[in-house]
């Protein structure tokens, strides 16, 4: 049965070869046997899932029509609210949090007739490439469990490639969903903003967030922004007019065009990242598309801006965490101010204070001008150079990230080094366009490596299209990590 | 760029924290090298260009102006740290 993906696993179920319980018992049972060492999970809703598998049987069995992804279980980033489940933000902040509704995001995958697992560990408040900032420890790399799983939705990764769950739900504010995929041999999507709700999604950089899916393919990631996308009216930034569809003829090849930054490949990204990545670009010319190269502009200038304006949202957003209304608060605090003060100051960890400190500075008198104004000015000319690139283009390959997955602790205390790390994904967000990322290989230290298809508004079917024919070509998708795997 | 004693307190006045003294070392030694990094955006040449603070013009999908239901205001507070049963509570500020 884990061999199986979540599409396949819902045909399975729906062809009486094997139950929801079941189906729900085995993965729980898998988490409860390997998650010690991923720690992927930071909540499994045992009761609850099993629960919701008896009532989905019922409802498969009384005929009813449900979605391609019945009965499949599915976990959540733990940024995204379940009704009467804990939702922390892997944060002491949110520690004890639980929501009185669910993400608009979760009412769609229950409707769809999907089980509720539990809660994927992340990076603190989703600030973060690794998955080593949250208050209930870093994440474990499935290929190598003595490195990073990439973040911030690291969990979710990891439990998709180690068979803990055959589907998941991220976040991507600047690369959140694409690089842990990268690091762990994963597929996601980050879709274009607009089309997921984030009613629910406990806001990090609201004009950059995009709850987006996490599987094994490219067919599992649609069916389940299938399930997810479409109009809210929780969320007035959610613009898409009508869910997405994903047909079998998705577009793909013939008359498409595919254009290759050049100067995404010169100083910085590992050799054996470049040469896997392009193949990838080559194994596409095989297949007939167009394929071109061209010189990305602006790249001086994504990374600055990308967190000038994620920081200085942030520090706005996290000014809702007073110790009054939700989660922790300091228990000697005397005074109003205190309260707030001692509250935050205990509740958050370094990642995130750095990162609100850096959202006041640039956005304080005196520096507004030189460091907030200026990095909405390069988002404007970021858009327009992605905007003339698709009247040339259908679609960009580039890198998820430079290297493969670093060791644990390597890269923390060096905050420069980390962010250069978003160099290739952050752009994507500032233009609210949509990427799939997807494995293209493996590296020297055996650690999987990915690309991403970046495409104009809206474009995710051709994006799809792609990834799909690429992933019939090749096989890098369907090798499974050695769940809790010992350092190599 | 550099974050002194006197800069950083005021950061942490706007952003409501108190730092130990260790952190104060870290975060200033830090704030000032990720700054210097984000100063190359002084070297692009955005005048005229408007700025943008959404990806899209189209900014929202309005619904209808109608009132809906809320939520049970027993159940809001059962995650306030300290609460009565009509309300947060929160020290007092005015004598």
């Amino acid at each position: 049965m884990f061999d199986l993906s979540a599409t396949e696993l819902s045909a399975a179920i729906k062809a009486k070869k094997i139950s929801v319980t079941e189906a729900v018992s085995a993965y729980i049972e898998r988490v409860e046997k390997n998650d010690k060492t991923l720690n992927a999970f930071v909540t499994v809703s045992k009761e609850n899932a099993l629960a919701r598998a008896a009532e989905v049987q019922r409802r498969i069995d009384g005929g009813e029509a449900l979605s391609p992804l019945a009965g499949v279980p599915v976990a959540v980033k733990d940024n995204i609210s379940v009704k009467g489940v804990e939702t922390a933000c892997a944060s002491k902040t949110l520690g004890g949090y639980v929501p009185v509704f669910s993400a608009t995001v979760v009412e769609r995958l229950e409707q769809a007739g999907m089980i509720i697992m539990g809660k994927l560990n992340m990076d603190e408040f989703a600030m973060g490439g690794s998955s080593e900032t949250g208050a209930r420890g870093a994440v474990h790399n499935p290929w190598d469990v003595s490195r990073v799983a990439g973040g911030s939705s690291g969990g979710s990764a990891a439990a998709v490639v180690s068979g803990e769950i055959p589907a998941a739900l991220g976040s991507d504010t600047g690369g959140s969903i694409r690089q842990p995929c990268s690091f762990c041999g994963a597929t996601g999507i980050k879709p274009t903003y607009g089309s997921v709700s984030r009613y629910g999604l406990i806001a990090y950089a609201s004009s950059l967030d995009q709850i987006g899916p996490i599987g094994r393919d490219a067919d599992d990631c649609a069916a389940l922004l299938s399930v997810i996308s479409g109009a809210d009216e929780k969320d007035s930034t959610c613009v898409i007019k009508k869910p997405f569809d994903f047909p079998a003829d998705c577009p793909s090849a013939a008359g498409l065009k595919i254009g290759v930054p050049r100067n995404y490949f010169g100083a910085g990204i590992d050799e054996s990242v470049k040469k896997a990545v392009l193949a990838a670009a080559e194994e596409f010319k095989a297949a007939g598309y167009g394929v071109e190269d061209f010189e990305m502009p602006m790249m001086d200038y994504m990374v600055p801006a990308y967190y000038i304006i994620a920081c200085a949202e942030a520090s706005s957003n996290l000014s809702r965490y007073d110790g009054l209304k939700y989660g922790y608060r300091n228990a000697d605090a005397k005074t109003l101010s205190d309260v707030y003060r001692l509250s935050r100051s205990e509740g958050f960890g370094i990642e995130v204070k750095r990162r609100i400190m850096l959202g006041s500075f640039v956005l304080s008198s005196g520096y507004y001008d030189a460091y907030y104004k200026k990095a909405l000015q390069a988002r404007y000319l970021i858009k327009e150079a992605y905007d003339a690139l698709f009247g040339r283009f259908d679609m960009l390959i580039s890198p998820v990230a430079p290297t493969s997955a670093y060791k644990i602790g390597e890269n923390v205390g060096e905050p420069v080094k980390m962010y250069m790390g978003d160099i290739y994904t952050v752009s994507v967000n500032l233009a609210g366009l949509p990427a799939i990322a997807l494995p293209c290989g493996f590296d020297e230290k055996a650690l999987p490596v990915g690309f991403q298809l970046i495409g104009s508004a809206f474009s995710e079917k051709t994006l799809v299209g792609a990834a799909r024919l690429y992933q019939s070509r090749t096989d890098f998708h369907t090798r499974r990590a050695p769940t809790g795997g010992e350092p190599q | 760029m550099i974050i002194d004693g006197k800069l950083l307190e005021y950061l942490e006045n706007l952003s409501c924290l108190t730092l130990s003294d260790g952190e104060k070392e870290r975060l200033s030694a830090d704030l000032g090298e990720i700054l210097s990094f984000m100063e190359r955006l002084g070297e692009l040449d955005a005048a005229g260009v408007p700025e943008r603070s959404h990806p899209f013009d189209d900014v929202n999908a309005f619904r209808e102006d109608e009132a809906g239901g809320s939520f049970d205001r027993s159940l809001i507070l059962r995650n306030a740290p300290e609460k009565n049963g009509e309300a947060f509570i929160a020290p007092k500020t005015v004598e």
